[in-house]
């Protein structure tokens, strides 16, 4: 356990908690207004403006850096807004043209820097797939103070950013400067992109924003609640990818935290109450084994209705070839609510099965439920 | 004469971009017209995990194996996506950016992991580099054949093949799903032979242009081309003429400025598609906006032509029927109000009677086509 005490492990797990929260927090407002992908494409736009940065900077300055990124970033999503709203195009046609040829420029500018000769260039790559190992307690400071910022915006705007991820008709018809809003939700996704660049880089960032808040949606169905759990699913994401990066040689931290994200959404999926599909998966057992149970019992009475005899012993093969399969297990669990009971009928040597009084009266119970009970 | 052909570099680096380009062009139309082009995104990150998972396997780095293992992988892209999707708790949006992340992960930490030493690392795989695609030949006759340029060939013809072959049942499952599955064509399963073609062409094209840059050659050419034509098959042509367009002017503009090739020839498709979106005969924003003008200008001559309509013969027509009229009663500003008066005599609806505005019979009409269009077939005349 003494390797959590290594500086730099403590500097990689510091960023990989402040990215969970950053982008649990935001992402959580992407998810809810279909705007998931989003992320994905301020991410890749955000190549480019590390490398302006870079050319202004002059150096690997993570100021000049981040703001790059923060203002290509914004304007990917402001090149995506107009062309779809003035243009026949759809969204993904406007996300996707937008990430492709925005990452084209990077490339672009990535490959000048190169050819420009600068020492310093070294490192830009790490954006690209991120590289968690080069943070700095400096650049600790300034994705620390990028969340807080991000995270008093949340705070201070709470009702109107809720009003218009749910209703944006309503809060225009009630005077709130929806677009603005709209514009401001979309620029944060940038601030958290700026925090993931590093850890994670590009390509994982949009999971990053998704993952989180789409596994505390499964828990969640108050925005209060969705929003706090997304941020500490995400937090302890980061963590966890970054300590069983640091176990292991070779092992990249961003692909981790992805996985570790990714691993919170399915068990989310599975077993959050209400919602999980593994309840889900009981439940429906549950009514088969109810229905067939129910179907059985009632073949049994309209036998024993048919002979005019309640206490006419049914044979269980019989039983078996007017439902077309094995109903053995049926049958046992009939008899293990006392609603039938296994008799002889000599002299065939085969079980054969008849109503008690309880499973006549339950047999009435279904029959009349489904409105069409027979003499 | 043909050694020179394929010997000569910038000639080979555009036709391979071309052919990047048009082969994306031909599956990323149905892509982009269906709406779900951001697929396009997911399976070509993911291709990097079918990738490394065929490599581990065979040791091959190209060739056959590699592009049937990549179009796996892409099927299952679309695949885990909509089992997610269709677990309804999931939108596809959100479902699409978390496979693809997954499967992108595992592929590098398997790389990490198994394939240091080799050559495919994550930056080639995601930015490729079309600048070197003369290095690696086949010799056929005496020829150096570049390699990329024979699998995007292949790529393109296979594309070509399925959109001709299929174009019908293509066309129909794309604007009519319900009714491609009413007559029996099985659109899901059109649909999946489309991505699994994508996904094909992503890793024949990865060498050459790199995964993020492929998303563009995808997406970009069928999108300038939807902005310029509503006919399927001119979507297909003027796509593929945009990425030709974009590959040329991309390399000798990379060229110029000694940047990357791709990357150039990506933002190109950008620039194209800009170009469309600005100047495009009938969907583009200064058409949208020139029609919309003139809209206004019809409607301003139409509501003056009404106004002294309904005032004509009456005993206010001396007060309500002259110029400065139009502005204290239409409230129109004077340069306003004077451009619509010469647009108007221009037209030969009104004239000037003294101080008096009169309607031209044709103006008549055309009030009258407005106020009482129950009496049509009078010598109605249209404004055009």
């Amino acid at each position: 356990m003494e390797f959590l005490l290594d500086y730099t492990i403590q500097n990689v797990a510091m960023g990989a908690a402040l990215l969970g929260i950053i982008s649990g927090v935001l992402g959580s407002f992407a998810v809810l207004r279909k705007q998931s992908l989003l992320g994905d494409t301020l991410s890749h736009a955000a190549l480019p403006g590390v490398c302006l940065g870079f050319i202004i900077a002059g150096t690997r300055d993570m100021g000049a850096i981040l703001a790059g990124a923060l203002i290509t970033g914004a304007a990917a999503a402001l090149f995506m807004l107009v062309l779809t709203r003035n243009s026949r195009l759809k969204t993904d046609a406007g996300l996707g043209t937008a990430l492709s040829v925005f990452f084209a420029l990077g490339v672009v500018l990535l490959t000048f820097i190169q050819n420009s000769g600068n020492a310093a260039q070294g490192g830009l790559d790490s954006f690209l797939f991120g590289q968690a190992a080069a943070i700095l307690r400096s650049d600790l400071w300034v994705m620390g103070g990028v969340t807080v910022v991000a995270l008093a915006l949340v705070v201070v705007f709470w009702k109107e950013f809720k009003l218009v991820s749910f209703d944006p008709v309503f809060a225009r018809s009630l005077g709130l400067p929806v677009i603005a809003l709209e514009v401001a939700l979309t620029v944060m996704i940038a601030l958290a992109v700026v925090v993931g660049l590093q850890m994670v880089g590009v390509v994982l960032m949009a999971a990053m924003v998704i993952a989180p808040a789409v596994a505390a949606r499964q828990w969640a169905s108050r925005l209060e609640t969705m929003v706090v759990l997304a941020a500490l699913i995400g937090m302890a994401s980061g963590i966890l990818g970054a300590v069983i990066s640091a176990l292991g040689r070779g092992l990249a931290t961003g692909p981790l935290i992805i996985l570790a994200a990714s691993a919170a959404v399915i068990v989310s999926l599975m077993i959050a109450p209400g919602r999980g599909l593994l309840w889900e998966a009981m439940r429906q057992a549950q009514n088969r084994r109810r229905l067939r149970g129910a179907r059985v019992l009632t073949t049994l009475y309209r036998l024993a209705a048919h002979h005019d005899n309640p206490d006419y012993p049914a044979e269980e093969a019989m039983v078996d070839a007017y439902h077309g399969v094995g109903t053995t297990r049926v049958l046992k669990r009939l008899e293990a609510r006392g609603q039938i009971k296994q008799v002889q009928h000599a002299p065939e040597m085969t079980p054969h099965w008849v109503l008690t009084p309880s499973g006549i009266t339950e047999a009435e119970r279904v029959l009349s439920e489904l409105g069409k009970q027979e003499g | 004469m043909l050694a020179a052909f394929f010997d000569n570099v910038p000639l080979m680096i555009m036709l391979t971009g071309a052919l990047v380009g048009i082969a994306a062009t031909l599956v990323g139309t149905f892509l982009v017209l269906r709406g779900n082009s951001l697929l396009s995104d997911a399976i070509s990150h993911s291709i990097v995990f079918g990738i490394v998972v065929v490599w581990l396997l065979t040791r091959q780095q190209s060739g056959p194996v590699q592009i049937l293992g990549a179009a796996l992988a892409g099927v299952l892209t679309v695949f885990l996506t909509e089992l997610l999707a269709n677990t309804q708790r999931v939108k596809n949006d959100a479902a699409i950016g978390i496979v693809f992340p997954v499967l992108f992960s595992i592929g590098v930490l398997l790389l990490n992991l198994y394939a240091r030493d080799v050559h495919i690392d994550e930056h080639t795989v995601l930015l490729g580099e079309i600048g070197f695609v003369w290095l690696d030949t086949f010799d056929l006759w005496g020829l150096h054949i570049p390699q990329s340029l024979v699998w995007m060939g292949a790529m393109t013809l296979v594309n070509l093949a399925f959109v001709t072959l299929f174009y019908k049942e293509l066309k129909l499952s794309t604007f009519d799903a319900a009714l491609a599955k009413a007559l029996g064509f099985a659109p899901g399963v059109i649909f999946y032979a489309l991505l699994a073609l994508t996904s094909a062409t992503a890793v024949a094209a990865f060498d050459s242009v790199g995964a993020v840059l492929f998303i563009a050659f995808v997406i970009v050419p069928p999108s300038a081309a939807y902005l310029l034509t509503d006919r399927l098959w001119l979507m297909l042509g003027l796509g593929s003429l945009v990425s030709i367009l974009s590959s040329v002017s991309g390399y000798y503009l990379a060229v110029a400025l000694n940047v990357s090739i791709g990357g150039m020839m990506a933002v190109m498709t950008g620039v194209f598609l800009s170009l469309a979106f600005l100047f495009g005969p009938r969907y583009g924003l200064i058409a949208q906006v020139l029609r919309r003008r003139n809209q206004a200008y019809v409607n301003e001559c139409r509501t003056l032509a009404v106004h002294l309509y309904n005032h004509e013969g009456g005993p206010e027509a001396g007060e309500e029927n002259v110029a400065a009229a139009l502005r204290e009663h239409l409230l129109w500003g004077e340069a306003k109000a004077r451009n619509v008066l010469l647009r108007s005599y221009d037209q030969k609806l009104i004239e000037r009677q003294g101080e008096l505005l009169a309607l031209t019979p044709r103006g008549r009409a055309l009030a009258r086509e407005i106020l009482e269009p129950w009496a049509q077939g009078t010598g109605t005349q249209t404004m055009r």
